[in-house]
């Protein structure tokens, strides 16, 4: 038995400070997928997450990484559930967040109009996916930037170079 | 096993078809790791077998969840024999080049984009939110098959032949994608399957579409159509395929890392 229930405000940051695997520089939470954290009476902590895409692989060590983190935050008894609606778009991904990719020199996404705000999931993929019409390079600033291919070393980026100081940059793509 | 599947409750014999589809047509495209045409593709291909792979795993536990006799994805995808996977033949196949990859892609991709829009709006909770997560990949997957086989059809006469032949090759398999039977219609009467036959046409429209812009001719309707997936009636590549998917977990049954 836990002496003392940990606080949820302090499960809570626990959780939100964990970092993505895959984008180190953004938080679970900056990036969005962190949907709730729960403490029990009895102290147990259930921590909600969603997948950025279906196959993500970096779920698993973020769900390990929650557990760590809960720990050494003082809770005995960390579960985490993973839910699927509604659905992560690269909407969920904070301002902050957003700023954080773009000073570690990936561009962040486009709006898609699929957010947490919107009230909507499905049926995104009735239309075309969407464009992206000018992506500024993380660098320079120059919108003269192309898409060198649209599938990057994680699921979430595409790769993209800049015309104007020549340099290549990821892009988290929107989804 | 066999047997299982006069017990299994409908809504699991459908997302395990659903499950097994897309399981199986990410072990294709991880084959084509380090033999696609260029770098960049072994990566792209890489990316959606995995988004592919992610869905399945969700399909398949879920199809594990309501069949109700303990099992989970892995002993559905590394424990059944031939006979008990249900995935279409359309997605077994073994790609003679790459043109016939791509060709697959683009009528597989249109058909599963079209049906997880539909599946997003299911009375299924679990089955909705699955296809409201997967329907904004598989947007990318369809836009990617189509650039290439318009880059292909219209490209140069080899390419162009090569595309064309990949297109025959994959047309007989098409109307199996569309077959429907009682359980799914019995499922679709209570809003949680997806009426196959229904999105026929609006596939058409746009494979008909994409192939008249890359020069390519539209097949007949194939005299002979290749099907029985469903049922676990499978063409002579999938035990090939199986061996390589399932051979480390049988050999070393329990292993973990």
């Amino acid at each position: 038995m836990p002496a003392r229930a940990l606080a949820p405000e302090a499960a809570r940051a626990a959780a939100a400070a964990v970092t993505d695997p895959e984008l180190p520089v953004l938080t679970i939470a900056e990036l969005g997928i962190l949907r709730a954290v729960r403490v029990s009476p009895d102290g147990v902590v259930e921590v909600d997450v969603t997948p950025t895409y279906a196959g993500c692989p970096a779920l698993e060590a973020i769900e390990a990484d929650v557990k760590a983190a809960l720990r050494v935050a003082g809770a005995t008894d960390v579960r985490v559930r993973r839910v699927l609606a509604p659905a992560w778009t690269t909407d969920w991904i904070t301002e902050p967040g957003r700023d954080k990719l773009a000073a570690a020199g990936i561009a962040p996404p486009s709006p898609t109009g699929h957010g947490p705000t919107a009230g909507h999931s499905g049926t995104a993929g009735s239309g075309p996916v969407d464009l992206t019409l000018a992506v500024r390079c993380p660098r320079c600033g120059s919108t003269a930037t192309r898409e060198l291919s649209r599938f990057g070393p994680t699921a979430c980026t595409a790769l993209r170079s800049c015309a104007s100081c020549r340099e290549p940059f990821e892009h988290v793509k929107a989804l | 096993m066999s047997a299982g599947a006069v017990v299994d409750p409908p809504v699991a014999v459908y997302a395990t078809r659903l499950g097994d589809d897309t399981l199986i047509l990410a072990q294709r495209l991880g084959g084509w790791i380090t033999n696609a045409p260029q770098l960049e593709e072994d990566v792209a291909l890489a990316n959606l077998g995995l988004d592919l792979l992610g869905q399945a795993r969700m399909l398949l536990t879920y199809a594990g969840e309501r069949e109700g006799l303990g099992r989970d994805e892995d002993d559905l995808a590394y424990s059944r024999d031939e006979r008990g996977f249900c995935n279409v033949t359309l997605v077994e196949r073994a790609d003679a080049d790459f043109g016939e990859a791509m060709a697959r892609l683009l009528v597989f991709s249109v058909y599963q984009l079209l049906l997880y829009d539909r599946l997003s709006a299911s009375t299924d909770p679990t089955l909705a939110a699955i296809a409201a997560k997967a329907v904004k990949e598989v947007a990318y997957h369809r836009d990617h098959a189509t650039q290439w086989v318009l880059r292909l059809g219209d490209g140069t006469p080899e390419s162009h032949r090569r595309m064309q032949a990949g297109v025959d090759c994959v047309w007989p398999h098409v109307d199996e994608l569309f077959e429907t039977d009682d359980l799914e219609r019995a499922l679709v009467a209570e809003g949680v399957a997806v009426d196959r036959p229904g999105l026929r046409a609006e596939w058409e429209s746009y494979v008909r579409d994409v192939l008249t812009r890359a020069t390519l001719t539209v097949p007949e309707p194939a005299a002979a159509p290749v099907t029985g997936g469903r049922a676990g009636v499978h063409t002579e590549a999938m035990g090939y395929l199986l061996a390589e998917l399932q051979h480390l977990v049988r050999s070393h049954p329990g292993a973990t890392w």
